[in-house]
């Protein structure tokens, strides 16, 4: 492996903290929910790349289910906003923070 | 030397769209960023010869979770008011302050003296040696992955079905 194990950490970490200030400064709910897709994809980098320099494919089956989580959450998520939209007519995550209605 | 090219152009790319994706106030604008960030992420997958997960990432998330993504905005087809207006508080000042304290965290933890890199067996991250490993030692995992997808999709369908008249 020519490019060091540092360098994909370091990349994960940028994108991780991108996704999690996303998280934080975005008020619509979709997009929160890409951020929290983008923090998935850069946990998923750091465990690839740890897994290229151990020799062992562990990390490998490790995003898989990562993938399938994310792809669950998204379903689930997407379909929660879907119906929030339904009966509050906003997806303003500022205008929909009362956890009963 | 060529590696480090692709990783610098795909990581780089990553880190741009990234930005891209969190200025954007156009959720559609975010979803293709988001797209390219999860291609370029797949290249670099690639750079570590996990080409199996590579696959998965452009089929799995650039295809199926993106287009749901996607369908999702479009369906709501969300007024520009909803976009959020930019406007600084206190609780983005705060964020402020907490991401880049998580940032220097990350750094300091990922800039540790490079472990020795073993020499990768033959056919690493290809399907084969992948599913041989998804099936014998990670075998249980996998089996309750599908009892959550069972569940999401249960879930999915009752969350969007329109409530019934009584």
């Amino acid at each position: 492996m020519m490019v060091p194990l540092s360098h994909y950490l370091v990349l994960s970490g940028i994108l991780f903290v991108l996704g999690a200030v996303g998280v934080m400064a975005r008020r619509n709910a979709i997009v929160i929910f890409m951020c929290i897709e983008l923090m998935l994809n850069a946990v998923n980098l750091a465990l690839i790349a740890i897994s290229c320099n151990l020799g062992d494919m562990g990390g490998h089956v490790f995003v898989f289910m990562v993938m399938t989580v994310a792809a669950a959450e998204a379903a689930v998520g997407l379909a929660i906003i879907v119906s929030i939209y339904r009966s509050r007519g906003t997806v303003n995550v500022d205008e929909i923070r009362l956890l009963k209605w | 030397m060529a590696e480090m090219i692709t990783f610098y152009v795909f990581g780089g790319l990553a880190v741009i769209a990234s930005l891209f994706m969190i200025t954007r106030r156009n959720p559609v604008g975010a979803a293709w960023s988001l797209i390219v960030v999860m291609i370029s992420l797949a290249a670099l997958f690639v750079l570590l010869s996990a080409t199996f997960v590579a696959a998965m990432q452009v089929i799995v998330y650039a295809g199926a979770v993106m287009v749901l993504f996607l369908f999702v905005v479009m369906l709501l087809n969300l007024p520009e008011e909803e976009l959020g207006k930019p406007k600084v508080t206190g609780a983005k000042i705060f964020g402020a302050i907490v991401s880049l304290g998580l940032l220097v965290e990350l750094l300091v933890v990922a800039l540790v003296d490079d472990l020795p890199g073993k020499e990768l067996s033959k056919g690493f991250g290809e399907v084969a040696p992948v599913a041989k490993e998804l099936f014998s030692t990670y075998l249980l995992p996998f089996e309750v992955t599908s009892i959550l997808l069972l569940a999401a999709i249960v879930g999915a369908v009752v969350l969007t079905q329109r409530e019934r008249k009584k």
